[in-house]
């Protein structure tokens, strides 16, 4: 059990190996999800922390259920509630809570790198749930996961990731973790929301969406952060839905078996339109419920679960 | 007074002259009486110097002191103690303090706190703006006569041509150097690191080069309109090399220096280090290709000068998240075993070069004594064991700053004496009471 007592911290530090373990054990626990009764004492007398520092619904909520189900306590601490608000440092609020017997931390930041700091700080190991700009390993593999729910492997499949790659830690671990296990991934999105050097990540930037939808088996809508139109990074809503939508036109240039997948929150009639999200095609809700068995197998890989 | 001292069998490098060979050097009265071959010591301190190299003290023309305002950070005192045991004789303190030096009073201040130390001499350098604000000329003849040795805004660019232009034009009649930073900020707003696939995998958002290569070349283009003395201070980027390298080339009289870590380091560190707060500074560590570009410019004589841009900074100020963390590396005390062990002894640079990047380009440059060990010249001296071994360790710091991205760094030379006014101030990495 090489993750035991491990960080998870990002999908680029992370071996195949343990993204297939990771992924083997949440099959496995995914069942359940779909008992009467879903709970399983595995992670009895473990204490699991949440520390968002970063509002979030689906994420914070998927851990916490995930602890639940294997019957770990859990803590949860929102910044807007917290010390921070008062001027505590990370690396103080996070001590304490760790001398009180926390075993796990994860956490939510807006600065990049702000988990492999919290790691420096911490003994106990920390989960990173979506630093920054940078990564968020367990959407990564929760959406690998899903994939391989609809098709039978990821080497050689095509997947289009549409949209804000630049501010995308979704899109981050996702390019990291799909081209790691073979895929070949194309990105489209604005030209002022194309990071530079992406394509030496090893995936193929597009100028324009209809190009990397083309043959695709697997359509990733990213959430358009709508307040980065302040910042002059788009000009409109209707302009990026008009070039940059993914919409049922667009969607016919892929695949006929092609999936589409979106993080959530989805700003429906701009990146996505509302046919598309609610198409039988659409496994959205099935990366969620993914989300619960990828963070329950991460839990107890890393918590170590019986001993 | 003091006793005269020799200074024997060491390896003299002395650039002013070009000279370089085994020889003592005598000292006598604060000033190098006599520099020749088996001199008699007489009533004489002696030095042994042998295996030693005996170069004109070393100038570190670019250090943040934060003393007056931020003196938890670094004061005079602890950063004179840093420079002694560091090996330099000479530092140059930037203005970016609170208040700021852009006036005669905080000048005199500054000056008299240095002499109070006695550690090392401390050349300040005023600000070229009022509160650094880029907007009406600071007092600069009186700041001159209260001791300033050049004029900057460091810490940010000079604001706008216009002002760089009266500013240069101003400075002629008092002959001081304008040390400019180059920075474009509306393209490096919010940047943390070098924009490049690092930024990119890291998730940051990147401070392209273009930042400051476009004020390199405004300030170029200004120094030839006016006519004005410019310096630009830790240029990172192999553009900016070669803006300057071309504007040399037509004869402009502008200098410009670079850092050790620019020289060693690229953002690769950011992640190798797992987002370590040390390695973040301004400008960012770049990529291998503009560091092999600084060698060069090193080696060829575009770049003029080698200065640590010393930016001590509290641990509080440092153990944060990378965006809230502050921009700097602490450089007094790891400057000559850097270049020692990574540019010298592997033969990018020579000891003379390092002598005339470290000592008398930045005499020449500041106007300063010093940057020569010609017999009657201030006996500012410092002596370098290129085979002692040792390894970098902030804890022993005598600055309060002890962010260094090169913890633990083995490293084969160092500084041996550093003497100043002919008195042994500090060896062995030691202070000399």
């Amino acid at each position: 059990m090489t993750l035991r007592g491990q960080d998870l911290l990002s999908l680029q530090e992370m071996s195949t190996a343990d993204m297939e373990t990771i992924l083997s054990t949440a099959r496995s626990l995914k069942e359940i999800l779909s008992r009467p009764i879903k709970k399983v004492p595995t992670l009895r007398g473990k204490v699991v922390c949440t520390l968002f520092y970063e509002p979030s619904t689906r994420t914070r909520t998927s851990f916490e259920l995930a602890a639940k189900y294997m019957s770990a306590d859990t803590v949860s601490i929102a910044a807007s509630t917290s010390a921070a608000q008062k001027g505590e440092t990370l690396s103080d609020t996070a001590r304490n809570l760790e001398v009180m017997g926390v075993d796990v931390a994860i956490m939510r930041h807006s600065v990049s790198g702000s988990c492999h700091f919290l790691a420096k700080v911490l003994d106990i190991p920390v989960i990173n749930a979506g630093d920054g700009m940078h990564e968020h390993p367990t959407q990564g593999l929760l959406d690998i996961f899903t994939i391989l729910e609809h098709k039978p492997r990821i080497r050689g499949l095509k997947v289009a990731i549409l949209g804000d790659i630049l501010h995308s830690r979704v899109a981050r671990s996702l390019i990291f973790g799909l081209t790691k296990m073979g895929a070949e991934v194309a990105v489209a999105g604005p030209g002022t929301l194309l990071p530079p050097y992406i394509e030496d990540l090893g995936v193929r930037a597009c100028r324009r969406v209809e190009e990397a939808i083309e043959g695709a088996d697997v359509v990733y809508s990213l959430r358009i952060q709508l307040e980065r139109q302040n910042k002059g990074l788009f000009p409109s809503k209707r302009e990026y839905r008009d070039f940059y939508g993914l919409n049922r036109q667009r969607l016919s240039l892929a695949q006929e078996d092609a999936i589409i997948m979106h993080p959530g929150p989805m700003n429906r009639g701009v990146e996505i339109t509302t046919d598309v999200a609610d198409s039988p095609r659409a496994i959205i809700l099935d990366q969620v419920t993914s989300g619960v068995a990828v963070r329950m197998a991460v839990l107890y890989l890393i918590l170590g679960g019986r001993e | 007074m003091a006793r005269n001292l020799l200074i024997r069998g060491g390896r003299v490098v002395d650039p002013a002259s070009g000279f370089d060979g085994v020889a003592d050097i005598l000292v006598s009265e604060g000033k190098i009486a006599r520099v020749g071959q088996d001199i008699t010591p007489g009533e004489a301190e002696i030095l042994d110097a042998s295996g030693m190299v005996v170069m004109p003290g070393l100038i570190d023309m670019h250090v943040h002191l934060r003393e007056p305002g931020f003196e938890e950070k670094e004061d005079i005192a602890s950063g004179s103690a840093a420079a002694a045991v560091g090996g330099f004789t000479a530092v140059a303190c930037m203005p970016n303090t609170q208040p700021a030096l852009d006036s005669d009073a905080v000048i005199a201040e500054v000056v008299k706190r240095a002499a109070e130390t006695g550690l090392c001499r401390v050349y300040p350098i005023g600000a070229v703006t009022k509160g650094r604000k880029g907007q009406e000329l600071a007092e600069m003849g009186e700041m001159k006569a209260a001791g300033a040795v050049a004029f900057s805004d460091d810490g940010s660019p000079v604001s706008t041509s216009e002002v760089l232009r009266l500013a240069l034009e101003y400075l002629k009649a008092f002959d001081c150097v304008l040390i400019d930073h180059p920075e474009d900020l509306s393209l490096s707003e919010g940047g943390q690191i070098n924009r490049g696939f690092v930024s990119t995998v890291a998730g940051f958002r990147g401070i392209p080069r273009e930042a400051e290569e476009i004020i390199v070349a405004r300030d170029l283009l200004i120094a030839g309109l006016t006519g004005g003395r410019l310096h630009l201070t830790h240029i990172s980027t192999k553009g900016s090399v070669e803006l300057i390298r071309r504007a040399k080339e037509k004869g402009l009289p502008v200098t410009c220096d670079c850092t050790p870590h620019h020289l060693l380091l690229t953002d690769r560190l950011v992640l190798e280090s797992g987002y370590d707060t040390n390695t973040k500074v301004n400008p960012p560590l770049r990529t291998d290709e503009d560091l092999e570009a600084l060698r060069q410019g090193l080696a060829d004589g575009t770049i003029d000068a080698i200065a640590t841009d010393h930016a001590p900074h509290h641990v509080d100020d440092k153990w944060v998240e990378y965006d809230y963390a502050a921009n700097g590396i602490t450089g007094l005390e790891t400057a000559v075993g850097l270049i020692v062990d990574r540019l010298v002894r592997p033969g990018i640079i020579s000891w003379t070069r390092m002598a005339e990047t470290m000592s008398l380009n930045p005499a020449r440059i500041l106007g300063v004594p010093g940057g020569t060990l010609a017999e009657g010249a201030v006996a500012d001296i410092t002596v370098i064991d290129p085979e002692y071994e040792w390894s970098v360790n902030p804890r022993e710091f005598r600055s309060k700053g002890k962010n260094t991205p090169f913890e633990g760094w083995r490293l084969d030379g160092g500084p041996y004496a550093t003497i100043l006014g002919g008195r042994i101030v500090a060896k062995k990495r030691c202070l000399v009471s």
